[in-house]
């Protein structure tokens, strides 16, 4: 699939001038630029000629149904995923493995319950798990941990074996492992799948706050918008190799949503959220969430 | 007792045996504690199996068993590697790859006919019957394998327990797989020396699987992973020594027995906790 003037037109070259006035010096530098970006798996186009600047401090909700390459995105900003064609900057350089000014938040995978290996200790890996020898962290280092262990309050269960702990204490956890190199970048891959809706809030304006407080610029994989809405400044939009990115408003239109998945697709608001109905019989387009679209709304 | 101990350990051939048993130890407690979290017990079995026939194929060729045991291992390892690195072809590739590995075996003894003694050395362990070029070789694999675990020890186990994280941070996930393939086909080739091939796993699972009851510290779990290991080899040596009954089977009685203690230990130390606390 090729550019599709019906969902870059109007709601891509806004992305590069920078509001942020006051900035550091070399926070001048965009958090990342993809220009004309494709990223293909053999013959399979995951996205193609992705044209995005976003600025140091953002908040960029990567949005899509299952499979429209969403991680993706973030394997190529990992230095993981090299571009079929284009190019992308990271932090003013091409992406590399183990950038250490980028921290990554996983999906929550639950730890076996036995597994040797304390809230500390996962924390520890993200100081020195790329080090090859051994040894213990110097004293600076677990200054470090406890640190961040505080910034997302998780020194009461800290020492606890991590399989025994809840969903949202082990995802505050993979915040402070990514957070405790200090990363000026932070990608979540969806961070929330699987907690509940508590612990949603908590995790997002963990980062949210974050991202607030330190200018950090956040990329954050969602299948579902509306807990990230109240923090989001920026938002992409994929769909079987097209895409759409702009501020939320922009983005997050019927007339855009149709253009996307090439079918009559309405936006519409409801008591703060945001929701996507479609035709869930209209062929070659997957809405997710099919929980989102109850029978009364879906049936307009 | 004891009299007969200290005399029995003032022979040499009993000291080499010991200092091989304390080698083996280390070495399999070490590794032992990987292959439990990385669930490669079948993979064990597989390097096991196919040095049984590398073995028996040097024997053939009048050349050292042990040699023989680590070459069929390593390439065991570097065949599974090479074809079986996604996790959800591991298992039937480390099945293939064994069963192959282990006809070409069966050939080997047919033709192999002379003593069937040295055979089931291989296959139960006879650390007594090692010889002393061969002890060599197994304290250098020792020695090899020891400084390969601890110079990628941190990323071994960023790679173990986080994987998903672990290549995001930059660390080379599937060289590490194949690096740690090749220092259990050394451990293995090392182990079987003491308990054999058919009880290769309880040097290689119990002492891993044992430590994961006794603490949640990552780096006490490995130590008590290899005081295990230690107490289980060189206990059965000793043992052996005084009695009549194979080395194997007091290292087996001795694993197991450790593991069972855990297992009941592990509830009623949970309880004195929350009691405290």
């Amino acid at each position: 699939m090729n550019r599709d003037g019906t969902n870059t037109d109007g709601t891509t070259a806004v992305m590069a001038g920078s509001t942020d006035v006051g900035a550091a010096a070399d926070q001048d530098e965009p958090a990342m630029c993809f220009d004309r970006a494709t990223l293909a798996y053999g013959d399979r186009v995951v996205w193609s000629e992705l044209s995005m600047t976003v600025p140091q401090g953002e908040f960029l909700a990567v949005l899509g149904p299952n499979g429209s390459g969403k991680t993706s995105l973030l394997r190529a900003l990992l230095g993981l995923a090299p571009l079929s064609s284009g190019t992308l900057d990271v932090l003013g350089r091409p992406p590399r493995r183990g950038n250490p000014a980028i921290g990554y938040v996983p999906q929550h995978a639950g730890f076996d319950r036995d597994v040797p290996l304390r809230g500390r200790d996962l924390v520890g890996l993200g100081v020195d798990g790329h080090r090859w020898g051994f040894g213990r962290l110097s004293p600076a280092d677990r200054l470090r941990v406890e640190t961040a262990l505080d910034d997302v309050a998780a020194r009461p269960y800290a020492d606890e074996p991590i399989g025994r702990l809840s969903g949202g204490e082990q995802q505050r956890l993979r915040i402070a492992q990514a957070l405790v190199g200090n990363p000026q970048l932070l990608l979540c891959d969806e961070p929330l799948a699987s907690l509940d809706m508590r612990y949603q809030q908590e995790i997002t304006e963990l980062i949210g706050t974050w991202s607030r407080e330190r200018h950090g610029t956040v990329v954050f994989v969602t299948h579902d918008v509306n807990p990230v809405l109240a923090y989001a400044s920026r938002v992409v939009f994929v769909v079987n190799g097209r895409w759409a990115a702009g501020q939320p408003d922009d983005v997050l239109t019927t007339e855009t949503m149709s253009g996307l998945y090439e079918a009559p697709v309405e936006v519409l608001r409801v008591r703060g959220r945001i929701v996507v109905v479609g035709e869930a019989s209209g062929a070659g387009f997957d809405l997710d969430e099919p929980h989102h679209f109850p029978e009364p709304v879906a049936s307009h | 007792m004891i009299a007969q101990l200290v005399h029995l350990i003032g022979y040499p051939f009993v000291q080499n045996m010991l200092l091989a048993g304390v080698l083996v130890a280390v070495v399999a407690g070490l590794v032992s504690r990987f292959v439990v979290a990385r669930s490669m017990s079948f993979a064990v079995h597989a390097l096991a199996e196919v040095g049984f026939t590398g073995s028996v194929g040097f024997l053939l060729l009048g050349l050292s068993p042990v040699f023989g045991l680590l070459t069929g291992s390593m390439i065991t390892a570097l065949v599974i590697g090479a074809l079986g690195l996604r996790i959800r072809e591991r298992d039937s590739v480390v099945g293939l790859v064994m069963a192959f590995g282990l006809g070409l075996g069966v050939l080997f003894l047919s033709l192999y006919n002379r003593y069937a003694t040295e055979a089931i050395a291989l296959l139960f362990g006879a650390i007594t019957s090692v010889s002393s070029g061969d002890l060599l070789l197994l304290v250098v694999v020792a020695v090899i394998t020891i400084v390969g675990l601890g110079i990628m020890y941190r990323p071994l186990t960023f790679a173990t327990v986080d994987p998903v994280v672990a290549e995001a941070r930059g660390v080379p996930v599937r060289l590490i797989s194949i690096l740690f393939l090749l220092l259990l086909a050394a451990a293995v080739a090392e182990a079987v020396q003491v308990v054999g091939v058919l009880l290769i796993l309880t040097l290689l699972i119990t002492p891993g699987a044992t430590a994961e009851r006794l603490t949640a510290h990552p780096g006490q779990a490995t130590l008590f992973s290899v005081l295990i290991a230690l107490l289980a080899t060189v206990g059965g040596i000793l043992l052996a020594l005084l009695t009549a009954a194979p080395v194997s089977f007091f290292v087996t009685t001795i694993a197991f027995v450790c593991y069972v203690a855990a297992r009941l230990g592990q509830p009623l130390a949970e309880r004195l906790r929350a009691a405290r606390a």
